[in-house]
């Protein structure tokens, strides 16, 4: 490679410590290093040992990240939580779109069944000849819903009420009182400034200070009553260039909520609809990232199947697959959902009163957030929302129901052959020409892409050779090996650890992604950063393969302020050999702490080349693809 | 959700005789004082599920079902009844209202069922695998499977349901094997083995006769299988056995469903994106199976048949047999209390003077007892009235009974309308409804009824 790049290796501070440092111990400085070092990089002339404790780390190269690890993460959480009101915003906006669901349940189950009802009992089906005679149903008792109910709710709430009477009232009581609170305290803490300050002009002041206080609250309580049309109006007034800013704030794959932050963890809570227990254990440094206890969730989830009225079986079925792991990878994640959401379009109809690009969004919002109760989105899939309701929010309000129906379900059905079928056939198209006779190529899990690179360049007749790095706890390797075996490639298995040891005979690495960000960095499955590390080690060229609707605007330094957690058991166990059981009853202590990260960042530095739809670009190159794609794909 | 529910009540039951009359079809038995269809309904309607179809055998049956949710279940739930022939069996029932069935998939619930397994558990275990039938399976209650000597002698000879033999994968998904028949040896399916690798077979799980299907295989089943009688014993077995033959017609309706669903311009594409959807699961042994050697193209059609297997600490029982009457009664009123909403104990009535009840005890409203009575783990119905130094022990007695003094009564059921005169001793016997008991007589282990004119 370039010798750029290489000089750069020797200061970059590849041993990032940031996920396991002990705020305590200083020595530990001293004697990490040498065994954080590559042992195989070539000795360097410059200062290896620059430590992220260290603010100071002196010898940096201009382009290096500031060395402050931690600090810098702390800047970035504080850069988030400046963001939060915003973020309440969207909230509160969320907490509305229930509602209307609601209606529609209300309203189609009144009525709906009369047709069958009219059979008349008496009729009876002896007459018939069949050998089985069919028989006739008699209506014994109907639900009669007090007519004209939604003239006489007004609003949502009262439908509300009526439909779901125990849960939503109990929410809507619940986060009266907290905001009830709110304003008391509000009240009481000016007050008492009022009195420290004893003079008239200062307790004014503060009264300006509180009624600034108490009004968005009260702002919100008033919006989450009415209808969600009204929310969106208001957002509409304030101006025309605002309002898709806090719609893309809202579609972000919303990683933003901190999950250390106890109050709106709790506001979630009772918002969500699958029930979150928490871990207890968490680490430290990753307790701002949602970790429910596992095994909880998707019973309760399954117990509510006929309870949740709104969600339609579509988006149903998708989030109880993501709960349970029967679909993963980002893009099956991702047409799993389009293809449910295309259903569920399928099946909408505007309620009346309400217009069909307001309530149509609100309704994919509540899908979209249910599917991250059950598991948080990709980042793929935060980019396929936005495009999708950028869709809806761009229809002509000329268009009728049905046609604007059938032009969003073209545009998904457009989204997935385009970006996604099209663009790993692009993708193919150009990593074949990356494989020459001999190679020995290596892979680490299951990317959907590189398989598909494989088998092309196998049916090509290409001669190569791969190996399939695989890790616990999914295993996911195997699924893939097993399907590349059958097509008759030879293969080589291993795992991560013997990674090292493999990477000498290897000529290309190719990598799948989950995501790559505007400054390279490479969001994969965790252990493709180990992968790449290696690779790069070995002077052995690392490809990623990723489509270009996974990439995204944001920069990332670290896989700690946004990642996933997966379930903790599933490393503490081995599956199928119940005789390895050593953390047995241990699990569960106060000074142990189990961590399953899902993803990892690479450092732009490990990757050699971006494989995607617009060809093979450096990792530098991303910011320009993000820009252009976004001006001409998602917000034409 | 697009499911549709269809409760099989049933109607006249052979087993539960001398309690079940024309008067009062089994759908209506009280069981601690509601009628056992009650709770059926009361469990769906918690699960938010109103549009209900319940089935009845007989006219007369239909009738008074169809009075008594009206009474009931007014303004809560929308239910349709459907009034069939005797003796058709479930499979027969469901073929005669097989024509009101449009949802996507169909709950098929047993009206005797008493139990707390949520019906939207099964739903999405039924989703979530795209099933073709998902059948539930509790834990065998411990007091069902003992063979208590002190039940009625004629509840032995006819309990088919109790040695199911069922065959689960071993990750616990997937129903392998369920035979019903105690038989002295049962096949097993060698390619059925051969494809999953490892079967769990476990005989302590009881079918709890809540089956989702998916509505196109089963009215093909239904329709093509003319002799198939019974769900439990034909139906579902059938599908079990032939999840990975499945039969061309019915994956060519699935096939026709699902390119009904996906009708777009690139067939091509449409491939891949399967393709892309299949790669990212797990495959379960049906596809591995599907798939030829060199992992081409599906080639042969198979369907999923899963198990929704019930936690432990969850009740579920059926009604179908006279011990089960009573462990029920037993139950509901004691241990599994949760399943009725309201009150357990009506509006007080008259005790008379050092008369004790004790606890998990069910006394209806307007009864009443004379002196020094004792009553324990019984359930005594609405309007009885009792005389002095009456002893109901372990006891189911019904409506309007009229028990005279000096009465011991032990392990039995009194049907309603029932007069027992002076010095009567009962001890695990069964009183048809509107009998009278002469004074001073002695029972055991008998099943006295009117007879039938």
């Amino acid at each position: 490679m370039d010798p750029r790049r290489t000089a750069r290796t020797v200061s970059d501070p590849k041993v990032r410590q940031v996920g396991f440092f002990t705020p305590a111990p200083p020595e530990r400085s001293i004697s990490d290093p040498p065994r954080f070092q590559d042992p195989i990089q070539p000795p360097s002339p410059s200062p290896t040992q620059v430590n992220d404790h260290s603010p100071s780390g002196n010898s940096l190269s201009p382009v290096m990240i500031p060395p402050a690890h931690h600090h810098s993460d702390n800047f970035l959480r504080t850069a988030l939580q400046v963001t939060s009101p915003t973020k309440a915003f969207s909230y509160s906006a969320k907490t509305v779109t229930i509602p209307p669901e609601n209606e529609d349940v209300a309203s189609s189950f009144s009525p709906g069944r009369k047709v069958v009802s009219a059979k008349s009992p008496s009729s009876f089906p002896g007459v018939k000849a069949s050998s089985v005679p069919a028989s006739e149903l008699t209506t014994v008792s109907v639900v009669n819903l007090p007519p004209g109910i939604s003239e006489k709710a007004g609003g949502a709430s009262v439908e509300v009420q009526n439909d779901r009477p125990v849960s939503a009232k109990t929410l809507k009581e619940k986060t009266s009182k907290a905001e009830r609170r709110a304003l008391q305290e509000a009240q009481r803490a000016a007050k008492a400034a009022a009195k420290a300050e004893g003079t008239k002009a200062s307790s004014a002041a503060s009264k300006v200070v509180t009624s600034a206080n108490t009004k968005p609250s009260k702002a919100a309580k008033s919006s989450s009553q009415k209808n969600d049309g009204s929310q969106v109006a208001a957002s509409e007034k304030k101006g025309g260039d605002r309002a898709p800013e806090k719609d893309r704030k809202k579609d972000a794959p919303h990683p933003r909520m901190q999950y250390d932050d106890k109050s709106r963890v709790e506001k979630a809570k009772k918002r969500a609809v699958v029930k979150q227990t928490e871990a207890r254990n968490r680490v430290e440094l990753f307790r701002h990232l949602p970790q429910y206890e596992h095994g909880t969730q998707l019973p309760d989830l399954e117990t509510k199947f006929f309870e949740l009225d709104p969600m339609h079986p579509a988006v149903y079925k998708v989030g109880l697959q993501y709960l349970s792991g029967d679909i993963r990878g980002g893009n099956a994640r991702c047409i799993a959902m389009f293809q449910a959401f295309k259903e569920a379009i399928k099946d909408y109809s505007t309620p009346p009163e309400k217009t069909l690009i307001r309530d149509l969004t609100a309704r994919i919002s509540s899908y979209v957030s249910f599917l991250i109760e059950c598991r948080p989105l990709s980042i793929s899939m935060g980019n396929a929302i936005k495009f999708l309701k950028n869709r809806i929010a761009k229809l002509p309000l000329a268009l009728s129901e049905s046609e604007a129906k059938s032009t969003l379900m073209l545009d998904i059905d457009r989204f997935i052959n385009e970006k996604i079928i099209l663009s790993e056939k692009v993708i193919v198209k150009h990593a074949v020409t990356k494989i020459q006779d001999g190679d020995v190529l290596l892979t680490y899990g299951a990317s959907s892409v590189v398989e598909m690179i494989l088998l092309h360049a196998h049916e090509l007749g290409k001669h190569f050779h791969v190996v399939v790095v695989d890790s616990r706890p999914k295993l996911e390797g195997q699924l893939l090996l097993r399907r590349l075996v059958r097509k008759g490639l030879s293969c080589t298995y291993t795992h991560v650890n013997a990674v090292s040891c493999i990477m000498q005979d290897v000529t290309r690495v190719f990598l799948g992604a989950s995501s790559v960000l505007s400054n390279g960095t490479v969001y994969s499955r965790v252990g493709t950063a180990c992968v790449a590390m290696v690779a790069h080690a070995f002077r052995v060229p690392v490809l990623v393969c990723c489509e270009a609707y996974k990439f995204h605007e944001r920069v990332q330094l670290d896989s700690i302020c946004f990642n996933e957690l997966g379930n903790p058991d599933a490393i503490s166990k081995v599956q199928g050999r119940e005789e390895i059981n050593y953390l047995d009853g241990l699990v569960n202590q106060e000074n142990l702490q189990l961590l399953n990260l899902i993803y990892d960042a690479t450092p732009s530095d490990y990757v050699s080349m971006i494989i995607t739809d617009y060809g093979m670009i450096p990792p530098t190159s991303v910011p320009v693809i993000v820009r252009e794609y976004r001006r001409d794909h998602l917000w034409s | 959700m697009d499911f549709q529910v269809v409760v099989l009540a049933g109607g006249n039951s052979k087993s539960l005789t001398p309690l079940v009359s024309k008067d009062v079809p089994k759908p209506l038995l009280p069981v601690a004082n509601h009628p056992v269809l009650y709770y059926v309904l009361h469990q769906l309607e918690e699960s938010n599920l109103k549009d209900l179809i319940v089935v009845v055998e007989g006219e007369d049956a239909g009738l008074l079902v169809g009075a008594w949710i009206s009474g009931t279940f007014v303004d809560r739930l929308h239910v349709e009844i459907a009034a069939v022939p005797e003796d058709i069996g479930t499979a027969g029932a469901l073929r005669a209202i097989s024509h009101y069935l449009t949802a996507k998939d169909i709950l098929v619930v047993s009206g005797d069922l008493v139990s707390d397994v949520s019906p939207g558990a099964v739903a999405a275990t039924h989703r979530r695998h795209d099933a073709v039938v998902t059948a539930t399976l509790c834990c065998v209650p411990i007091s069902g499977s003992s063979e208590s000597g002190s039940s009625g002698g004629k509840d032995k000879t006819k309990k088919p349901g109790r040695y199911n033999i069922i065959g689960l994968d071993p990750r616990k998904q997937f129903l392998l094997h369920i035979a019903t028949e105690i038989e002295k040896d049962t096949r097993l399916q060698k390619h059925l083995l051969h494809a999953v690798g490892q079967m769990e077979i476990r005989s302590d799980l009881m079918d709890a006769h809540m089956y989702a299907f998916k509505r196109s295989v089963l009215q093909e089943v239904l329709d093509r299988k003319d002799t198939f009688q019974s769900l439990k014993q034909d139906v579902v077995p059938y599908l079990v056995r032939s999840q990975l033959k499945s039969e061309a017609v019915l994956s060519g309706i699935r096939q026709a469903e699902e390119d009904g669903n996906e009708k777009v311009s690139f067939p091509n594409n449409q491939v891949m994106v399967s393709q892309i959807l299949a790669n990212a699961s797990t495959p379960s042994f049906h596809e591995l199976y599907s798939m030829d050697a060199d992992g081409s193209a599906q080639t042969r059609k198979t369907h999923k048949c899963c198990a929704y297997i019930a936690s432990s600490s969850s009740y579920c029982v059926r009604l179908n047999s006279i011990q089960a009457f009573m462990d029920i009664n037993r139950d509901v009123t004691g241990e599994a209390d949760h399943l009725l909403s309201d009150n357990v104990i009506g509006p007080s009535p008259k005790l008379g003077t050092k008369t004790t009840v004790g606890p998990h005890c069910m006394l209806g409203e307007g009864s009443e007892m004379g002196d020094k009575c004792q009553v324990k783990r019984s359930v005594i119905g609405r309007h009885c009235r009792i005389g002095s130094h009456v002893k109901v022990v372990n006891s189911v007695v019904m409506n309007h009974v009229t028990i005279g003094d000096c009465c011991i009564i032990q392990g039995s059921v009194i049907c309603s309308n029932v007069q027992l005169l002076e010095r009567v001793v009962l001890k695990d016997c069964q009183v048809g409804a509107g009998f009278v008991v002469t004074a001073g007589s002695e029972y055991k282990g008998e099943s006295l009824a009117r007879k039938e004119k």
